[in-house]
This record gives C-alpha cells, sequence and structure tokens, in this order.
C-alpha cells in the first residue's frame, strides 16, 4: 500500500524512457506517427499487423496510457487533500487544477472503488502482456540465441525482478530522505526481497532451460551461440549477469540479511546491473556472431550510444525527482483507511453505553457546541486524575504496552533527550524499559506520566520522547 | 424537490460515520450527501446508494474495442491490402487471425479502461479547471461531513445528531 504509487511513477517515467529508444532510432523520428494505422492518402497501404514491432506499438502505448490515467486516478483525492490544505495561492491553483475539482461524495468513492479494482484487474494481464509482446519481438527473428521459445515467460520474469530491484532501489533511499520509516517499512523491504528471490531464481531456470534447450534441439547455430555466451570474448558479460542474476538474490534465503536495509539496497543495485547485462548479453552476444563468420565483429559503443543511455538515465531521474518534490508519493487516501489510532477507543466508549457527544473533537473543530464538549472532556480527565497512582499506572501501561524483564532485554532510555540517569530509574519503577514503550506514548500518556512522577511536568512532550523513541528503534 | 436548507454534520471517525449514518437511517431522515477523506467500506449500502454499473460498462467499452479489432484487422490486412510475408499470404481472415490476437487483446483494454475512466470523470464531474464541491477543506484531510435537508426540524434534529457522535454541527442555506 505504501509503495504502489511510487511503483507506478517508476514504471511510467520508465516506459516513457523506453518509448524513446525506438523513436530515436526510426532515423527520421519527426515521421514517428507513421506506425499508427492511418489512411494514405494514395490508396491502399497499412503498417504490418503481422508484425511483433508494430504488436509492441499497440502493447507499450496502451501499457503507457492505462497506467498513466489508473495512476493519475488513484492520486486525486491526494492531490485534493494537498490543494485543500495548501496555503500559498499559486500552489492552491495547480493542486486544484491536477485534482480535477475532487469532492469525495460517497457516490466518488464508491465509483472510485470500482474504477480502482477493474483498473488493476485490466492492468495485470496487460503487463504480462507488454513483456511478451516485447519479447516477441527477439523470439520471431532467426537470430540464434534470440530464437527460442522460453522468451515470454522469461521477459516477463525478468521484468518483475528488476523492476522489484529498482523499486527497492530508489524507495530505500526515498524512505531515509523524506522520513517515510513509517510508512515504507521493513516488513515491505523483506517482502520485496522475497519477490526479487523468486522471480531472480525463475530467471535462472530461464537462462538454464535455454542452455539445455540449445543443447537439445541438436541445431549447431543455436549450440555455438550459447557457447560462445558463455565462453567467447563476452563471457565476461554473462557470467556477471549470471552472477548478478542467479546467485546474488539467493542471499535473501536468509532472514538477518533480507530484512538487512544496506544489505537490501547492495543487492538491488547489483540486480540493477546484472539486469543490465543480460538485456546486453541478448543482444550483444547474438549479433556479433552470426551465420556469416566474415560479419563477425566486436561491439563498440560511439558517443552517441552512450549519449543516449546516459541521457535516458538523466531523463528518467528528473522526472522521478520532480515527482517526489511535488506529488504525494504515499497513496495517503488508501492509507488513511487502515491507520487509525482511534477504533479502539471509540468501540469502548460504545460498549459501554456512553453517549458519544463530542468524542471526536479536537481543536480544528470549531463552532459553539465545541465548549460544551471541552468542559465534559475536562471533566473526564479530573476524574482521571483524582483516580489513585496505580490505577494511572495501569492505564498507561495498558496503552504503552508491558514489557518482561525475563525475557527482553531493556534498552538504554538514556539515549533519549531529556532523560537522565534519575528518570530513568523513575521509568522503571512504572514499567518502561524500552524504546518500543516510549514510542507509543502520546499527550494522553505524558500527562499521565507527569502526574504520576510528579516532577519536570510537559517536559516529555517538548522533548518529544515518543518521536526519538521512534528514531532510536529504526 | 431538494431542501433550501440543509444541516452539515462533522465527525472525525469512519466507525462514528458509521453507526451515525445508521442511526439517521434509522429515524427516516434523508441524507443528502456524504463527503469522506478515503473510502468507507459499506458506506455505500448503509445510505442506501445504488450499487454502481461502471464495471457493466468496462465490459461493454471492452467488447466494442475487440469488435474494433476484429473489423480493422479485417478490412486492413485482409481486405484493403493483403500482402504475401514472407510466403505467407494473407488470404482468409480465419488463417490469419492467430497474428492478429496481440492487437485484439490490447485494443480491448485499451477501449475498456480508458472509456472507463472517462465515464467516471464525467458521471462524477471531473475535468481539469472544475471547481471542487466539498462544502468543507477538511473533508479530504480527516473529517467526515454528513448533509441532511431540513423540513422545519432543525433544534430536533441538531440533537439528535449530537447525540450521534458529531463533533460540528452547521445549519447551510444554500440559496439557490
Amino acid at each position: 500500500m505504501a509503495i504502489n504509487r511510487s511503483a507506478e511513477a517508476m514504471t511510467i517515467f520508465s516506459v516513457i524512457q523506453a518509448g524513446l529508444f525506438p523513436i530515436i532510432h526510426m532515423g527520421r523520428p519527426w515521421l514517428g506517427y507513421w506506425v499508427l494505422p492511418i489512411p494514405n492518402a494514395y490508396g491502399s497501404l497499412w503498417v504490418n499487423f503481422n508484425s511483433p514491432l508494430l504488436w509492441d506499438v499497440f502493447a507499450i502505448s496502451t501499457y503507457l496510457s492505462v497506467s498513466m490515467v489508473f495512476w493519475w486516478t488513484g492520486l486525486l483525492p491526494d492531490f485534493a487533500m494537498i490543494r485543500d490544505r495548501a496555503v500559498k495561492p499559486f500552489q492552491k491553483k495547480i493542486y486544484s487544477l491536477v485534482s480535477f475539482g475532487w469532492s469525495g461524495r460517497a457516490k466518488d468513492w464508491q465509483r472510485f472503488e470500482e474504477v480502482s479494482l477493474v483498473l488493476a484487474g485490466l492492468a495485470t494481464p496487460l503487463v504480462l502482456s507488454v513483456h511478451t509482446i516485447v519479447s516477441f519481438d527477439f523470439a520471431t527473428s532467426v537470430i540464434p540465441g534470440w530464437h527460442t521459445t522460453i522468451f515470454p515467460p522469461y521477459f516477463v520474469a525478468g521484468a518483475i525482478f528488476s523492476g522489484f530491484a529498482m523499486v527497492q532501489t530508489l524507495l530505500i533511499i526515498m524512505r531515509k530522505v523524506c522520513n517515510l520509516e513509517d510508512y515504507i517499512t521493513v516488513q515491505h523491504i523483506e517482502l520485496m526481497n522475497i519477490v526479487i528471490m523468486i522471480t531472480g531464481s525463475i530467471v535462472g531456470v530461464a537462462y538454464i532451460t535455454e542452455l539445455f534447450i540449445a543443447w537439445y534441439s541438436g541445431v549447431e547455430y543455436e549450440q555455438y551461440a550459447f557457447l560462445n555466451r558463455a565462453t567467447g570474448p563476452y563471457a565476461w558479460a554473462y557470467w556477471m549477469m549470471m552472477s548478478c542474476n542467479v546467485f546474488s538474490p539467493q542471499f535473501m534465503w536468509f532472514k538477518r540479511l533480507r530484512t538487512s536495509i544496506m544489505f537490501s539496497f547492495f543487492i538491488s543495485i547489483v540486480v540493477n546491473v546484472g539486469m543490465w547485462f543480460e538485456r546486453f548479453v541478448i543482444i550483444v552476444t547474438s549479433l556479433h556472431r552470426d551465420y556469416l563468420p566474415s560479419s563477425w565483429t566486436m561491439f563498440s559503443p560511439t558517443f552517441v550510444d552512450i549519449g543516449i543511455f546516459i541521457g535516458t538515465i538523466g531523463f528518467f531521474f528528473t522526472l522521478f525527482l520532480l515527482y517526489a518534490r511535488t506529488f504525494p508519493v504515499i497513496a495517503q487516501a488508501e492509507v488513511k483507511t487502515i491507520l487509525k489510532s482511534s477504533g479502539e477507543r471509540y468501540k469502548r466508549i460504545r460498549e459501554s453505553g456512553a453517549t458519544l457527544v463530542g468524542t471526536g473533537t479536537d481543536e480544528r473543530t470549531s463552532g459553539k457546541v465545541v465548549t460544551a464538549v471541552k468542559s465534559s472532556v475536562e471533566k473526564l480527565k479530573k476524574k482521571e486524575m483524582s483516580s489513585d497512582k496505580s490505577e494511572m499506572k495501569d492505564s498507561l501501561m495498558a496503552s504503552i504496552g508491558s514489557f518482561d524483564l525475563n525475557t527482553q532485554t531493556p534498552d538504554d532510555l538514556k539515549k533519549i533527550k531529556g532523560v537522565g540517569p534519575k528518570m530513568e530509574e523513575v521509568l522503571n519503577t512504572i514499567g518502561i524499559y524500552s524504546f518500543l514503550q516510549v514510542s507509543k506514548m502520546t499527550k494522553k500518556e505524558y500527562d499521565l506520566l507527569d502526574s504520576i512522577t510528579g516532577s519536570f511536568p510537559g517536559r516529555a512532550e517538548r522533548d518529544d520522547w515518543s518521536g526519538q523513541a521512534k528514531k532510536l528503534i529504526n | 424537490m431538494e431542501p433550501s436548507k440543509v444541516i452539515q454534520a462533522m465527525y472525525t471517525d469512519d466507525d462514528v460515520l458509521m453507526s451515525a449514518v445508521k442511526k439517521v437511517k434509522a429515524e427516516k431522515h434523508h441524507i443528502e450527501e456524504i463527503y469522506t477523506p478515503f473510502p468507507v467500506h459499506g458506506l455505500d449500502k448503509a445510505m442506501g446508494l445504488a450499487p454502481t454499473r461502471i464495471a457493466i460498462t468496462s465490459f461493454m467499452y471492452g467488447c466494442v474495442g475487440l469488435i474494433v479489432a476484429i473489423l480493422m484487422m479485417k478490412f486492413i490486412m485482409i481486405d484493403d491490402w493483403p500482402q504475401d510475408i514472407g510466403g505467407k499470404p494473407s488470404f482468409s481472415y480465419m488463417e490469419n487471425m492467430p497474428a492478429f490476437v496481440p492487437i485484439m487483446f490490447e485494443l480491448t483494454v485499451f477501449f475498456a479502461a480508458h472509456l472507463m475512466v472517462i465515464t467516471f470523470y464525467l458521471r462524477s464531474k471531473m475535468w481539469p479547471f472544475k471547481k471542487a464541491e466539498n462544502p468543507d477543506p477538511r473533508t479530504t484531510d480527516d473529517h467526515f461531513l454528513m448533509e441532511i435537508g431540513v423540513h422545519g426540524n432543525e433544534k430536533e434534529l441538531t440533537r439528535f445528531l449530537k447525540e450521534t457522535g458529531a463533533v460540528e454541527i452547521n445549519l447551510i442555506d444554500k440559496a439557490h
């Protein structure tokens, strides 16, 4: 839920780069629209719908446009929130333009949910189809090393594999830079690592299948193509690909490694490099030695090749950084549905049969009603104050969770700014030993703590102990 | 007929809102509209909204896309300009159909997705430069707003809504 927005953004921006390559290589890019089936003024002349290259035009443009629409529809409620919270008029104008006047009516949400569901359902086979059709570009040719039936599933697995690795690379950085540790959790990273491990293994199986089928087919050109890959002048690229894509994800079998952020980042970079080498191996090794030994050669990129490569990477990062700067990078309307601290409280009130009047009031609700409500809230508070300390202790422990000295090791609470040796002792006598407990404290718990200890009132809140504790946990 | 005066009750929690909606429905008041910051599951059923038919339209658009693809392939590749590519002539539709499956699939998805989203935007009145219609800016953030038509029973209604857990109640005169 926390990574989908950025993963979609990354997909769209990379498809834009991917779409640039064929246009650049057309030679006359200003005639690029000729790939579309446009009626010809001089009589019957159409694009060739038997060609996988033309299928690719349709696959990529459908994929790009549908992903874009899916992404933008999901963004509308979040843009609307920024629009309604924006202070500066320019920002307000821009965000009301891009939010399309989203109002959040119950009926809008009902349709929104249905549309999201259908689009997700359509996008899934679309992912399969786009990578399958890209692989057809190779597989329907007669070049040894390309002419293989394993290509479609192999490309799909490879796309998921490299896609997750790239998401991992970008989000580990974004999580740190934008302080999103609470949303993009270690669990997310771990699950992504598992996907990387599984798809990496599938890719590995595909590599070996290719070798086996080349041998089993008895076609000597095919056999030579793979022998040449593994032992020829480009063996370094082949073994680079093998070790990065097949060997390195196997480290993710170990829980300690796949929950380590630094190691995940390292492996994601390795996989990105490995997948670049996979494309290099497929394209270069198959082309540099084909049926005619007199045309055998080595590949040397010109400055234009290198320039296009670096340029598209730069373009990608420009788009991604602009996105990270101006867009809501977490799908917030979705996260709001599961992130709530208040649910339990309301349940308790309802079950005790008490009235719900004013229970949800905060400083942002206004009007005459509030004053009446506030006094009742204060009365409640006073009631809490008057009860004895042990009861307060119990309620404090109930809200932040207890700590078992026998099974868990206490943290050094002195690391929190504002907690000295004395305060640590006091906290320990109450039963607070770990950062986890401190991190769960809110205004209510701080007040309870103050009234129990009776010293330094307001200190914990001013120093933001729970915020500090959260940082110390990570 | 739309009442000229509405009462707007604000809530801060989706559970409270849901129980409030059920109570309001039980009292037979008419809920004009509810604005929420995120999709509250079951809210549409609780307030008596008809289920959306947008998925059905999507299916129909998909069928249109498929038909368009079939007819287009037939016209372009068979009727208008049959080519003999690599000794494989395009003479009958059925013989060449497998090569057109990718295009048929893509156009089906293209039509289903885009036309459905366009339908959604138009039905929910959303397009660039459209002015937002949520009555309070907090409803896109973390507040929920229920609009109920007033028919000369404002006092009673206010008391009732307060009882359901509303944190703020405003009477709005909708001058048409």
